[in-house]
C-alpha cells in the first residue's frame, strides 16, 4: 500500500459554482473542461481541510476579490541592472506594448492568447498535464481551477541555452484585480533556462507554473512576490524532472497579506536535483504558507528543501514539506530544513516536516527549528559597539542569507541580499 | 532464521538488528486461546448494551447517564481516516462488547478463589499472579522487585495483586469497576477530565463501553512501594476489548506504571479501544511503560488486534514529570498516540517509543506535547522499524502556546527499512507561538547534545561510540528499567540499533 498513490476523498457535500470557461481552440478547451471536471470533483478547499490546517483558504475561493491598497515603494525595480527579456503584465493582463519582444535565441516564446488559438499544439502534452499529476494524493483544486480559466500566460519552449534570462513583471494597478496566469515551460534535453519573476500581480493572484524538465536540461527560478501589504496570491509550481536535469527555484517574499506558495516536483529521471529554497520576512497581519511535495520516483536524485522565515508583530509563517520516496526510488538523497526566527511573542510558526519512505537504500533529513535571536550572537556584536536594531538586522539578514545561498547565480543571489539589507537598514531610519 | 538471508539488506545495516526485529516479528508465542466458558453480552452496539455492561459492573446511575452522553455523541461522529493505515472497514455491530468468564459472575474474593485456568492463563504468559506470601517478621529479600498486578481478562479484571499491602502506604490499585462502587467520588471528580467522553471517535466509543481497566491513586507525598502493572488478555473470540485506566499522581507522589497486552492467534481482527488518563499534581511523577504484544496477524495480514488507544497524561501542577515509554511489536493495526498537557510550570514530558512493524503491520503512532505552562521542557524519542511488508508512520505534534515561556522541546525521530517492501513515514507537526520557547526537530544523529557528547567524550568514550550512547543508549536505560515479565522482549530488543537509518 503506497499510501500516496491513494486518490484524494471526494467532498461530497460541495456544490461548485458556475464557472465559464473561456473559448480557444480545441486542445486547451479540452484540458480546461477536464481540469474543471476535477476542481469539482474535489471542490475548492476549506478551512477545515487538513492540507489546509494552518491557512485559511476562504479568501482564496471568494467570488470576489478583497480589494488591496496599491503599495508605491519608490524604488527601481528588482533586476532592473541584469540584461533579460521583459514580460509586463498589468493586473495579471500581458501588457505587448511595455514588453520587449518576445524574441530569444534558443528559445520559443508565445503568449498562452495566441497557443490557445490553435487546434493542435506541442503545450497540449504539458498544459495541464504536470497539474493533473499533481492533484495526487492531495487535491489541489486551487490549481485546476486556474488550468480551466486561465487566459494569461507565457508558453515558452527552450531548445538550448539562453543568451539570457526571461522577466516576467508583474504589476498591480487597480485595488479590485484578480489575476488568473498560467505560464506553461517546456525544456528540450539539454536546454539552459532562467526565469525572473517579480511585482505583485494583482489584488488577488492564481498563479500555476509548469515546468517540464528534459534530460540533461536546467532551469533556474528567481521570484520577488511583490510587496504591496493588502494582496493575495496563491501559487503552484508543477515541476517534473528528466535523467540528470537541474532545477532550483528561489522565492522572496516580504509582505502580503496571504500567500500560499505551492512547490509539487517530481523525479522521473535518475542521476537528478532540484532545490527549492524560501526567504521570508514577515511583519504584522502578513500569512504566508510554503507546502512543497517533492516525489522521487528515480534512482539517485538529489532534493533540498531550505525555507527560513523571520517574522514580527503578529505574523504567521507555515512550512508545509513533504518527500516521497517511491518504491525502488533508491539512493535518494533528500534534504529538507525549516526554520522560523520569531522576534518577538506574538509571532507564530507552524511546520509539518514530513517524509514517507517505501525505499530502504536512501537518506532523508527533515530539520525544524524555531525560536527567537540567538542572544549569545547578538551580545557579541553589541558588545563590539554594534547597535542593537543593527545587531538585529545583522542576524536576521545571515538567518535569511542560508536561503538566499541556494541561489546558483552569484549576481542574483546578491541582487537579493542587497535589496533586503536596504529594506532593513531603512526600517531602522 | 532461514527467512533473513532472503531479506536484501542496505550496506551499514546491523545484522544483530535484523536479527532482532526478525525474531520479534516471528512466532507469536501467546498466540494460544484458553479454554474456558464465557458469558456474552448480545452482539452488536446500541443503547441497551451500554446499559447492560453499566448494569453488570453495578454501577451508580451518575455512571451510566456519562456512558449513555457519550455513546450518543458517538452515533454522530465519523470514523477518523487520516491516520497511514488501511484496514477494512470495522463492522460495529459483529463485535461483542462484553464478554467475561463465567466463573468471574461471582466476583472472587481473594485470589485463591480465581478460576485455576485462568491463574494458569496468566502464568503461561509469565505473569505471576499470586503474591509471594511472606513470613510474619521476614523481609522480603534485599533487592528483589515485586511488582503488582491487575489482571484483565477480556471485559473483566480477574484480580489485582498486593492490593492490601498498597493500601497500608496509602495507594489505591483496583480494577476501575471496583473504584467506581468503592472510591466514587475520586473516579468522578478525575474520570473524562483528560481525556473527554467524546474526544475522539474510539476514545467516545470506550467511553460508552468500557468494561473495566485499572485505577490508580497515590496519595500527597508518596513513593509506591512497588511498581504497579496492567496485564491485558484477549481471548474471547470476535470480542472488543474496551478498558480505561485512571492514575491520579497526588502532590510531591510517584509512580511506575507498567502495561502489556497479548491475544490468541486468530484469523479475524479484533478490535482494542482503550483510553488511559493520567493526572498529576504538584511535584509528581509517573513513568508509564507499555510493551503492546498483541496479536499482530499471520504473514498475510489476516487476523490481529486493530488497536486505537487515546492514552493522555495532563500535568496540571508546577514541576509535575510524565514519562511514556513503549515498545510496539504487535497489533495489526496501531492507532496511538500518548500525549502530555504540560500545563503547570516547569512540567516536563518525555516519551520514548520503539516501534516495529514486520509482515502486514501497519503502526501509526507518536505523541503530542502541548506546552501551556511556563518553562515547560518535553523530549520525543522515536524509533520506527518497518521489516517485511509494514507499514510504520510516526505522527507528533509540538505545541508551544503563547504563554509558554521558554519552553522547550527537543524532538528526533529515526526510522529504519528492512527489505525494500515496506515503508517507512514521518508526519511531525510544530506550532509555535511564543519566541522564547524552543523548538528542535531533527531526524540526524549528528545533532546530538553537544554536552551530554562532551560529558562522554571527558571520560574517554570515542565520539562514535558517544554518540551511539547518547542516541541509542535511551533504548537498553528503558528496556532494563521494564519489568521481569518482558524481560524476553527487551533482551531481543536491545540488540537494535538505528545505524542505517533512512531519515
Amino acid at each position: 500500500m503506497i499510501y500516496a498513490n491513494r486518490k484524494p476523498i471526494k467532498k461530497t457535500a460541495y456544490v461548485m459554482p458556475d464557472v465559464a470557461l473561456p473559448t480557444g481552440g480545441a486542445w486547451i478547451t479540452e484540458a480546461r473542461k477536464a481540469a474543471l471536471a476535477s476542481a469539482s470533483e474535489y471542490g475548492m478547499p476549506q478551512k477545515r481541510d487538513e492540507y489546509w490546517k494552518y491557512t485559511d483558504p476562504t479568501t482564496l475561493t471568494s467570488d470576489a476579490p478583497t480589494p488591496a491598497a496599491i503599495f508605491d515603494n519608490k524604488e527601481e525595480r528588482l533586476f532592473d541592472d541584469v540584461d533579460r527579456v521583459k514580460v509586463f503584465f498589468v493586473d495579471g493582463i500581458y501588457n505587448a506594448e511595455m514588453s520587449d519582444p518576445l524574441d530569444l535565441a534558443g528559445v520559443e516564446i508565445e503568449t498562452l492568447e495566441t497557443a490557445g488559438q490553435a487546434d493542435i499544439h506541442w503545450a497540449s502534452a504539458l498544459y495541464g498535464v504536470l497539474e493533473t499529476n499533481g492533484q495526487r494524493p492531495v487535491p489541489r483544486p486551487l490549481a485546476a481551477l486556474n488550468t480551466a480559466t486561465a487566459t494569461q500566460g507565457l508558453v515558452i519552449r527552450a531548445t538550448g541555452k539562453a543568451a539570457k534570462p526571461v522577466s516576467f513583471i508583474y504589476l498591480h494597478q487597480d485595488e479590485n484585480s484578480d489575476a488568473t496566469i498560467h505560464h506553461t515551460i517546456k525544456l528540450e534535453a539539454g536546454a539552459d533556462l532562467t526565469i525572473l519573476e517579480n511585482g505583485p500581480a494583482a489584488a488577488r493572484c492564481n498563479m500555476v507554473m509548469e515546468v517540464d524538465v528534459a534530460d540533461n536540461a536546467s532551469f533556474h527560478h528567481v521570484r520577488a512576490q511583490g510587496r504591496d501589504h493588502e494582496r493575495r496570491a496563491v501559487t503552484h509550481i508543477f515541476a517534473r524532472l528528466g535523467k540528470e536535469s537541474s532545477f532550483k527555484s528561489f522565492t522572496l517574499t516580504v509582505n502580503g497579506v496571504l500567500t500560499r506558495n505551492e512547490a509539487i516536483i517530481e523525479f522521473k529521471g535518475d542521476d537528478a536535483h532540484a532545490t527549492v529554497a524560501g526567504a521570508c520576512a514577515g511583519d504584522g497581519t502578513f500569512h504566508h504558507d510554503d507546502t512543497v511535495f517533492i516525489t522521487h520516483d528515480a534512482v539517485n536524485c538529489e532534493s533540498r528543501q531550505v525555507y527560513k522565515k523571520v517574522l514580527r508583530s503578529g505574523a504567521v509563517g507555515v512550512f508545509q514539506g513533504k518527500i516521497l520516496v517511491q518504491p525502488g526510488a533508491q539512493k535518494t538523497d533528500g534534504y529538507q530544513i525549516s526554520q522560523g526566527l520569531l522576534l518577538d511573542d506574538n509571532s507564530t510558526f507552524q511546520a509539518k516536516p514530513e517524509l514517507e519512505i517505501y525505499a530502504d537504500d536512501v537518506a532523508c533529513s527533515h530539520g525544524s527549528t524555531v525560536g527567537a535571536i540567538d542572544e549569545t550572537a547578538l551580545f557579541y556584536l553589541t558588545s563590539r559597539g554594534i547597535p542593537h536594531g543593527t545587531a538585529q538586522d545583522m542576524l536576521t539578514l545571515a538567518f535569511l542569507g542560508e536561503a538566499i545561498e541556494e541561489i546558483e547565480d552569484e549576481t542574483l543571489s546578491e541582487t537579493i541580499r542587497a535589496r533586503l539589507e536596504r529594506w532593513m537598514a531603512r526600517r531602522q531610519g | 532464521m532461514d527467512t533473513v538471508d532472503q531479506v536484501q539488506v542496505k550496506d551499514g545495516v546491523d545484522q544483530d538488528t535484523v536479527d532482532a526485529v526478525q525474531s520479534v516479528g516471528g512466532k507469536y508465542k501467546y498466540g494460544f486461546e484458553t479454554d474456558i466458558e464465557i458469558e456474552y453480552a448480545p452482539k452488536g452496539l446500541s443503547e441497551d448494551i451500554v446499559r447492560l455492561i453499566s448494569e453488570k459492573n453495578g454501577e451508580p446511575e451518575w455512571m451510566l447517564e456519562w456512558r449513555l452522553e457519550a455513546y450518543e455523541r458517538w452515533l454522530q461522529m465519523d470514523e477518523p481516516e487520516w491516520a497511514m493505515v488501511d484496514y477494512p472497514k470495522i463492522d460495529f455491530q459483529d463485535q461483542y462488547y462484553y464478554a467475561r468468564p463465567k466463573s468471574m459472575v461471582e466476583k472472587p474474593k481473594s485470589l485463591d478463589e480465581v478460576d485455576p485456568k485462568l491463574l494458569e492463563t496468566y502464568a503461561k504468559l509469565g505473569i505471576p499472579l499470586k503474591e509471594q506470601a511472606l513470613l510474619a517478621g521476614v523481609e522480603a529479600p534485599e533487592g528483589e522487585r515485586r511488582v503488582a498486578v491487575d489482571a484483565v481478562f477480556d471485559s473483566v479484571s480477574v484480580g489485582t495483586t498486593f492490593k492490601d499491602e498498597l493500601l497500608k502506604a496509602g495507594v489505591i490499585f483496583c480494577s476501575i469497576s471496583e473504584a467506581i462502587q468503592d472510591y466514587p467520588e475520586l473516579v468522578k471528580k478525575y474520570l473524562g477530565t483528560v481525556v473527554p467522553q467524546s474526544d475522539n471517535y474510539y476514545a467516545t466509543l470506550n467511553s460508552a463501553v468500557f468494561s473495566d481497566g485499572s485505577f490508580v491513586y497515590i496519595p500527597e507525598g508518596t513513593k509506591c512501594p512497588m511498581e504497579l502493572s496492567t496485564y491485558f488478555r484477549i481471548n474471547a473470540e470476535n470480542t472488543g476489548q474496551f478498558e480505561r485506566t485512571l492514575i491520579i499522581a497526588d502532590k510531591g507522589s510517584y509512580v511506575s506504571y507498567l502495561e502489556g497486552c497479548t491475544a490468541p492467534q486468530r484469523d479475524i481482527a479484533q478490535l482494542h479501544a482503550a483510553v488511559v488518563e493520567l493526572v498529576l499534581l504538584e511535584d509528581s511523577e509517573i513513568k508509564y511503560s507499555t510493551v503492546q504484544n498483541w496479536y499482530p496477524g499471520d504473514e498475510d495480514g489476516k487476523g490481529g488486534i486493530y488497536n486505537f488507544v487515546t492514552k493522555r497524561a495532563d500535568c496540571r501542577g508546577d514541576r509535575a514529570k510524565v514519562m511514556w515509554t513503549q515498545v510496539e511489536t504487535g497489533s495489526a493495526v496501531t492507532w496511538k498516540y500518548p500525549s502530555c498537557i504540560l500545563r503547570g510550570d516547569d512540567s516536563q514530558g518525555e516519551f520514548y517509543s520503539i516501534a516495529i512493524a514486520n509482515n502486514m503491520q501497519q503502526a501509526d503512532t507518536g505523541t503530542k506535547m502541548i506546552h501551556l505552562g511556563k518553562n515547560t521542557k518535553s523530549r520525543i524519542v522515536s524509533k520506527g522499524i518497518s521489516a517485511g511488508k509494514a507499514q510504520n508512520t510516526y505522527r507528533g505534534l509540538v505545541s508551544m502556546h503563547p504563554k509558554a515561556a521558554n519552553a522547550r522541546n527537543f524532538t528526533q525521530c529515526d526510522s529504519l527499512l528492512i527489505g525494500d517492501k515496506c515503508g517507512a513515514h514521518t508526519v511531525p507537526y510544530i506550532e509555535v507561538k511564543n519566541n522564547t520557547a524552543r523548538v528542535e526537530h531533527e531526524a540526524t544523529t549528528s545533532k546530538v547534545d553537544d554536552e551530554q557528547l562532551f560529558y562522554c567524550r571527558q571520560r574517554g568514550i570515542g565520539e562514535e561510540d558517544a554518540v551511539a550512547l547518547v542516541v541509542n543508549g535511551f533504548c537498553k536505560e528503558v528496556l532494563q528499567a521494564l519489568p521481569m515479565e518482558f524481560a524476553m522482549e527487551a533482551q531481543a530488543l536491545v540488540a537494535i540499533s538505528l545505524e542505517g537509518s533512512v531519515g
